[in-house]
């Protein structure tokens, strides 16, 4: 136990303690990757993005999308029994979008001119609406996250005022997500002749978009799984069945379109008459992310059956892998025909991604222990909850 | 007007004139052992802006011949790794050069990615660094000279004038000599580009990369993009129309749960 004051300590377990072996790891070789540039990755010529791009930045960002779906489902659509989850996702998302700036610094070759983009605007290009929306959407997560901190540190005015600024939030953080979750999709528009014809396709904007709604609710379902196990709550039987529902219909209309795509493209025969390593992984992410978590999803859903924690918990973790198999299929297996020679991460490439993340869980840790993020849900009186947001609640009010 | 260079791979008998002109012109170090910049083995690389590579090809009649291929960055009219650029770095001038500006850069190598013919290099050895790829001698062309390794060149492989009549030449250059394929490869790749190619021998054997598209790629993300300014007022109107029909169900709501307490006591 690491003991700050009365009120903030960190309880050291094994776990924990590893975790911050690969975190100080991840500081030591970050410096040192600063000072000598990227010749400790396996990045070459032919493969300018590698692990970092997959992880750090395509998935980081992709499975923080929790944040944006559940506050537009809370407090747009207004369907207050997924109350429970609203903070921890944005949580989760506010650290997430923290971790993929770090990640993206970490992986630009002149780092030290991170700001440029604010200032020459290259508005021709995908990433620069990437990174504008990035950085702003950083700074509308921390806002929003905002009134849990000053709660919890006792300011209790600031943290009414970012309350105050809910539902503007709210909004400019779903329209600027809607942006920059379809825009890494975009970005593989221009590799039209370079990426695989399994994967280039004019809809990727609609394909990354509709898959980050999909998988950032199960995200949301799994880290309840696990922080219940931690923190012994219980589980949330009218959020998790509804979250789980969400993710079934957008990945129905997901599975949809990548197939009519296929079809139109001329592409989905090839899935079936030539093997090889790219149909391969194609097959893979499509069966593990889609086909088999829609099974699960419309033959519970046609049979009126009651959506359990383990089928959620399951199909989440589909979902998951679904979109960890199709980032990383458009950034190393489609391209690799095309690069010509082959690629794989370095041990300092994969220290630093595997640091990066000990370093996140253990920051959402330290927050989730000494700031109220989670509130039993039913716990407090509905009307409050709703006016105060993400707040005042945080705190016992009553 | 936009400039343009025509390169006749028949003529080219390898002797690198050109290779060394662009890394005396530029200040680039050798580095034959590792990266040659002509023969079999020769390839771009950061210090490499052109090299000419050489190719055993076996022709139509069963015989096997040597080819030489001078390779550089093509300058495309509409180029995808500026397009890509998320700061600028990388514009086409009026001349036709694409040129390179190391001081915006921040090093993302989206361009790297973005270049359909795989040109953009990058130090991948120093601590801070750049994009490298040929710049056509832009300062050079800015004073209505050729190239350093057009300028070079022993045989005459290279012309260099305005991009009109340098097609011009090369469709009847291909057009009087049976022996040439009939393709000018450089004329619709990628769009067109300014530098162009005609040959005897096909050109996946020389080393190009023959499954770029033909259209412009910008285009291609610019569909995307012009539509953005729209969707964004039309979305966020719609997420604000909700959201305060949902705040005044919410009101309605907890007026009535308030009367209907009111009522009770």
């Amino acid at each position: 136990m690491i003991r700050i004051n009365s009120n903030i300590t960190f309880k050291m377990t094994g776990f924990r303690k590893l975790l911050m072996l690969f975190s100080g790891i991840f500081f030591v070789l970050v410096f040192y990757r600063f000072a000598v540039g990227l010749s400790i990755t396996n990045l070459s010529d032919a493969w300018p993005w590698g692990l970092w791009t997959v992880i750090d930045v395509k998935l980081g960002i992709a499975l923080a999308a929790g944040g944006f779906t559940t506050a537009g489902i809370y407090y747009v659509l207004g369907i207050k029994k997924i109350e429970s989850v609203v903070k921890p996702a944005i949580l989760t998302a506010w650290l997430g979008y923290c971790m993929v700036a770090l990640g993206l610094l970490v992986d630009l070759g002149r780092w030290y001119g991170f700001w440029h983009p604010i200032v020459s605007w290259g508005h021709h290009s995908v990433m620069f609406e990437l990174y504008m929306c990035v950085l702003l959407y950083t700074i509308v997560l921390t806002a929003e996250f905002a009134p849990i901190f000053f709660d919890g540190i006792g300011f209790k005015r600031t943290a009414k005022f970012f309350v105050g600024l809910t539902g503007f939030l709210v909004i400019a953080g779903i329209v600027l997500s809607t942006m920059h979750q379809s825009s890494l999709g975009s970005m593989y528009v221009l590799m039209a002749g370079r990426l695989d014809q399994l994967w280039w396709t004019m809809a990727l904007p609609i394909l990354y978009f509709s898959s980050a709604v999909a998988v950032g609710p199960a995200v949301v379902t799994c880290e309840s799984a696990l922080s219940g196990k931690t923190y012994n709550h219980e589980w949330d039987n009218e959020a998790m069945p509804f979250l789980a529902k969400w993710s079934g219909y957008v990945l129905s209309f997901y599975f949809v379109v990548r197939i009519i795509d296929l079809i139109v493209r001329g592409q989905l025969g090839r899935l079936f008459t030539t093997f090889d390593a790219q149909t391969f992984m194609c097959l893979l992410e499509l069966i593990i992310g889609s086909v088999l978590p829609l099974f699960f999803f419309w033959s519970y859903n046609m049979s009126g059956k009651f959506m359990d924690k383990k089928m959620a918990v399951r199909n989440a973790i589909f979902i998951i892998l679904g979109v960890v198999l199709n980032r990383t299929n458009v950034v190393i297996t489609g391209m690799w025909k095309s690069a010509g020679t082959g690629y794989f991460p370095s041990t300092q490439e994969i220290l630093i991604t595997v640091g990066l993340t000990s370093f996140g869980i253990l920051v959402y840790l330290f927050i989730s222990e000494n700031f109220g993020v989670f509130t039993p849900h039913g716990a407090e009186d509905e009307d409050v909850s709703v006016r105060s947001g993400v707040g005042a609640s945080g705190v016992p009010t009553t | 007007m936009s400039k343009a260079v025509l390169v006749d791979v028949t003529k080219c008998y390898g002797c690198g004139a050109c290779t060394v002109a662009c890394k005396l012109w530029n200040g680039k170090e050798y580095d034959d052992a590792k990266k040659p910049t002509v023969g079999e083995k020769a390839q771009l690389t950061d210090i490499n802006w052109t090299v000419v590579s050489k190719h055993k090809v076996t022709d139509a009649s069963g015989k096997t011949v040597w080819r030489f291929a001078k390779k550089q960055c093509l300058h495309c009219e509409e180029p995808a790794c500026a397009s890509s650029c998320l700061v600028g770095a990388l514009r086409k001038t009026e001349e036709g050069p694409v040129v390179y500006y190391p001081d915006l850069c921040v090093g993302c190598r989206y361009c790297m990615i973005a270049c359909p013919f795989g040109i953009p290099k990058y130090e991948w050895d120093k601590s801070f660094p750049e994009v490298s790829k040929c710049q056509m001698c832009s300062s050079r062309l800015a004073k209505n000279e050729a190239p350093a390794c057009v300028s070079v060149c022993p045989n005459g492989v290279m012309k260099f004038g305005d991009s009109e009549q340098i097609l011009k030449e090369a469709r009847a250059t291909i057009a009087s000599d049976k022996r040439y394929i009939k393709h000018i490869y450089g004329e619709k790749e990628a769009g067109g580009t300014a530098w162009m190619y005609i040959s005897d021998q096909p050109f996946e054997k020389l080393g190009f990369k023959t499954a770029v598209k033909n259209q412009s790629l910008p285009e291609y993300t610019w569909k995307i993009i012009n539509k953005i300014p729209a969707a964004l007022v039309v979305w966020g109107g719609i997420l604000t129309g909700v959201y305060m029909i949902t705040n005044r169900r919410n009101a309605v709501k907890s007026s009535k749960n308030n009367e209907n307490k009111g009522g009770k006591s």
